[in-house]
């Protein structure tokens, strides 16, 4: 029998650091200067509506490049308060930067936005936090998950003097941010920098390790507060739907990522030397170059459809090429080879599509030898949340439904984030939901119809 | 290839590139090492009366434009701060060892005329090529009643220049001073008192900026600042025009001219002999880049003089002096149009901001919001032909101003009926 080649302590400490220190650093001064200088500072720039937050981006930009930087800071934190971990984790190469004019010039070289927005938020002078909390109203909302959709509502209720109670399942707020995204994207605990900076407007109370559905239910919060958030994101994970999948070795990429991303010590972490990955998005892209990055020899992304289907970017698809990865397309796992309770290869089909368009497999088979298979084909609801509740809000294909102002079909609920059915995945959305969300809460609570 | 040779008041120099008389030029080091690198001709720091002056520390100070470039540089520096017989002997050396090279003295003593009788026989006896009047420095000396002060009073520089042409034989150049209204008074006062030559421009009275935190200005000396003298790229505008009213006017059109201010590239040279320089001077740039940066001045004016088939300096020099008119003379029936290469836009909407906020409305913009892909067009019956939206377009070559036929004839102010004082 193969034995599964898994142990830890594969680098040395010289290359752990390496590894996992910031892929993209922060602008200098004089970078940020230089690149700054750079904006044409379009008249109706079309960078704003591709940020989905819609940032002033010329202004910010323009501050920068007139030496001030808390100006600028506030330009972006008004319309995203993360928008520190946005400047790190956006695809601003489908965003802002697509729109980029310079994108039409000869070197089709936009703006570095994303980084000039770190350095914004970054070098913000300390202390005073950017907003004024409005006087007391009374009122109290509880925001469920304090992921990002959760935090910016809260913030944007808290600035209208509103009282949050902020719930979330784990032990540390910061949802996605502090769990889910590659650590060499968000180095030096900034996600958890980042709440305490949300926290600092006041009035937001944090309850940590309550869970909706298990110690918390929907039903009471309703009683209890005047309005709800739910920010709860997909707690579950896809099923290959293949024979063995319970056996060792297989894994669901997001709590490998988030296990990497709580420990401190990473020679301590096991990580096998032949690593599959199942999946064609960010998430995917993730957990393969963290395998690479922690000494994996041997890693390969397995998508059933073509390079272009990937919802991974170009960009994160490059990313993962270079840290040498190969990523094989138009595959699917057929079966997964499980030997003494240990998975030792996957089973590979070719497919395609057929007249109609649907994805079919060929029957033709291929095998990869695995230590470690990570299965990132998406996550789920948790349809559970709402176990203890008499009253849940309408789903729609296990996401919640939500109006164009994120009210769910309760009258006191609204939603946002990867958990309503125009959930989009990106942190950034989350943050847009959220703030969104808030308008819409404050409104109701000022008296008003839904429509805020 | 073009011949660069420069004869200019019989001062033969290999090219036109001279290095003007500043901090580059104040000692044999910094000059052999500038003929090394290939400069045709320098003019030595000025020289006054010992006891020479002294200079502060902290003496220059710069503009930037928003990416980090120098523009412009202020300096206080004074005249040499060197024995005059140190320079004196250095300048005897220097042209022994490089008897092809121009080399001008500058000077600057009291308004006194036994003053300037006794330096000017020293100089002379260096074997020197010419001397150069400093009626322009503007900071420091004219405290002391020399540099500007004499080159903003016409009656002094006639004076001043009447003596020099007395009491030596060699070339002498006057070079003066933009902090004045019209240069042109300045200039045939130079030429009154018999001067060979005028040089253009000296340094600009300026400030550069303001240090918020220590509420004090740059460059600051200790805890005070002073006002200096303003050059590099930013006051070439200033020193072409100063250069061309010199060119076009009647009683100074044959005054030789050697172009000061701004001069960093072998266009800009090119445009001040176009404009009737017969030289030209730099400072600034030198200091910016190094020697070396005269190596690539020659090649590129020798391959531009090459291509338009011009043979030597003198076959283009001045040739755009007769276009420099009065705006009274100008074609009211001239007409143009902006016009927007599509293939080459790249949608940024700086001329439509341009143009609907403060010029014409002329550039219509669909759709009327930031949508990714959009469109900028000229309103033709609006444009008045201003070229703003071409100056505000980062592209190159996407905006054209394209001349229109209007079928009517050349009519200028001076013939228009809306001109009460018409001429017919």
């Amino acid at each position: 029998m193969n034995k599964p080649d898994i142990h830890s302590s594969r680098l040395s400490a010289e290359e752990y650091q390496r590894n996992f220190a910031d892929i993209k650093p922060a602008l200098s001064d004089y970078e940020a200067h230089i690149e700054a200088s750079r904006c044409l500072y379009c008249e109706a720039a079309p960078c704003i509506p591709a940020c989905p937050t819609g940032i002033n981006i010329p202004a910010f930009i323009n501050r920068i490049a007139t030496d001030n930087i808390d100006g600028a800071a506030q330009a972006i934190l008004d319309a995203n308060i993360l928008g520190g971990s946005c400047a790190r984790v956006c695809p601003t190469e489908i965003l802002c930067e697509q729109a980029c004019v310079r994108n039409h010039e000869p070197e089709c070289s936009p703006v570095k936005i994303g980084r000039l927005q770190r350095y914004a938020v970054d070098n913000r002078q300390p202390g005073e936090h950017p907003f004024i909390r409005l006087p007391e109203t009374g009122k109290a909302i509880a925001v469920v998950g304090a992921g990002p959709a959760g935090l910016t509502c809260a913030h944007h209720l808290a600035r209208k003097g509103h009282n949050i109670t902020l719930f979330d399942a784990r032990e540390k707020p910061g949802g996605l941010n502090e769990y889910g995204i590659a650590s060499y994207k968000l180095v030096d605990s900034y996600a958890r920098q980042e709440v305490d900076f949300v926290m600092e407007i006041g009035g937001i109370y944090p309850e940590y390790g309550l869970q909706l559905g298990h110690n918390l239910s929907l039903d009471q919060l309703r009683k209890q507060f005047d309005a709800v958030f739910l920010g709860i994101g997909l707690g579950g994970s896809r099923p290959l739907g293949l024979q063995g999948e319970e056996a060792q070795g297989v894994e669901d990429a997001l709590p490998a990522i988030s296990s990497l991303r709580q420990c401190n010590d990473l020679s301590q972490l096991p990580i096998g030397r032949r690593i599959v990955v199942i999946g064609g998005g960010n998430t995917a892209i993730d957990i393969a170059c963290q395998c690479k990055r922690l000494g994996a020899e041997d890693v390969t992304i397995v998508y059933r459809r073509g390079s272009e289907q990937m919802s991974a970017t170009d960009h994160e698809q490059a990313f993962a090429r270079d840290n040498g990865i190969r990523i094989l397309t138009w595959l699917q796992p057929s079966s997964l080879v499980i030997e003494g309770g240990y998975i030792t290869a996957v089973q590979l089909e070719k497919t395609a599509l057929d007249a109609n368009g649907k994805l079919q497999g060929k029957g033709e088979l291929t095998s990869l030898p695995v230590d470690t298979l990570y299965k990132a084909i998406g996550q789920h609801f948790l349809v559970d949340s709402f176990a203890n509740t008499y009253e849940s809000p309408e789903l729609n294909g296990n996401r919640i439904v939500t109006d164009d102002n994120f009210r769910t079909s309760l009258v006191n609920v609204w939603a946002g984030g990867d958990c309503i059915d125009k959930g989009k995945d990106l942190t950034v959305h989350a943050v847009e939901h959220g703030k969104r969300a808030a308008y819409a809460i404050h409104h109701y609570l000022q008296g008003g119809s839904d429509n805020g | 290839m073009a011949d660069l040779t420069s004869n200019f008041l019989g001062i033969h120099s290999p090219n036109p590139f001279w290095l003007a008389s500043a901090p580059p030029t104040d000692k044999a080091y910094n000059v052999y090492r500038a003929f090394e690198a290939g400069w045709g001709g320098v003019v030595w720091k000025t020289l006054g009366e010992d006891p020479a002056p002294v200079n502060v520390c902290s003496r220059y100070s710069c503009h930037k434009n928003t990416r980090g470039d120098v523009i412009g540089i202020n300096n206080i520096e004074l005249i040499t701060d060197r024995p005059l017989q140190i320079n004196l002997n250095e300048i005897r050396q220097t042209k022994k060892d490089w008897p092809d090279r121009a080399l001008l003295v500058s000077l600057m003593v009291p308004c006194k005329e036994e003053s300037w009788k006794t330096i000017l026989r020293q100089v002379e006896e260096t074997g020197c090529d010419g001397v150069e009047l400093n009626f322009g420095c503007p900071h420091g000396m004219p405290e002391r009643g020399m540099g500007s002060a004499v080159g903003q009073v016409p009656e002094y520089i006639e004076m001043v220049t009447h003596w020099c042409k007395q009491h030596c034989n060699l070339p002498v150049v006057v070079k003066l001073t933009p902090n004045i209204t019209n240069i042109v008074i300045a200039a045939e006062a130079a030429q009154a008192g018999g001067a060979d030559a005028v040089s253009l421009i000296n340094t600009i009275n300026s400030i550069t900026g303001i240090n918020l935190d220590q509420m004090v200005g740059y460059h600051a000396v200790n805890d005070q600042f002073t006002s200096g003298g303003y050059c590099g790229t930013a006051v070439k505008p200033i020193a072409l025009n100063m250069v061309g009213q010199i060119a076009r006017s009647p009683d100074t059109a044959d005054l030789p001219i050697s172009a000061i201010g701004g001069i960093s590239t072998w266009r800009d040279a090119a445009e001040f002999m176009a404009l009737g320089a017969g030289t030209v001077q730099v400072c600034t740039a030198a200091m910016l880049n190094g020697f070396k940066i005269v190596q690539d001045m020659i090649d590129g004016l020798s391959r531009w003089m090459d291509s338009k088939g011009y043979p030597s300096l003198d076959s283009f020099q001045g040739a755009a002096v007769p276009s420099l008119t009065d705006w009274k003379y100008l074609d009211l029936n001239y007409k143009t149009i902006a016009s927007i290469d599509q293939n080459s836009c790249i949608q940024c909407g700086r001329c439509y901001a341009a143009c609907e906020d403060t010029a014409h409305q002329a550039i219509a913009m669909t759709p009327d919001n930031n949508a990714t892909q959009r469109r900028f067009d000229v309103i033709d019956e609006a444009c008045v032909g201003c070229n703003l939206c071409q100056i505000t377009c980062p592209v190159e070559n996407c905006i054209s101003m394209i001349r229109q036929q209007t079928g009517k004839p050349y009519l200028n102010w001076t013939q228009h009926p809306n001109n009460p004082i018409r001429e017919s």
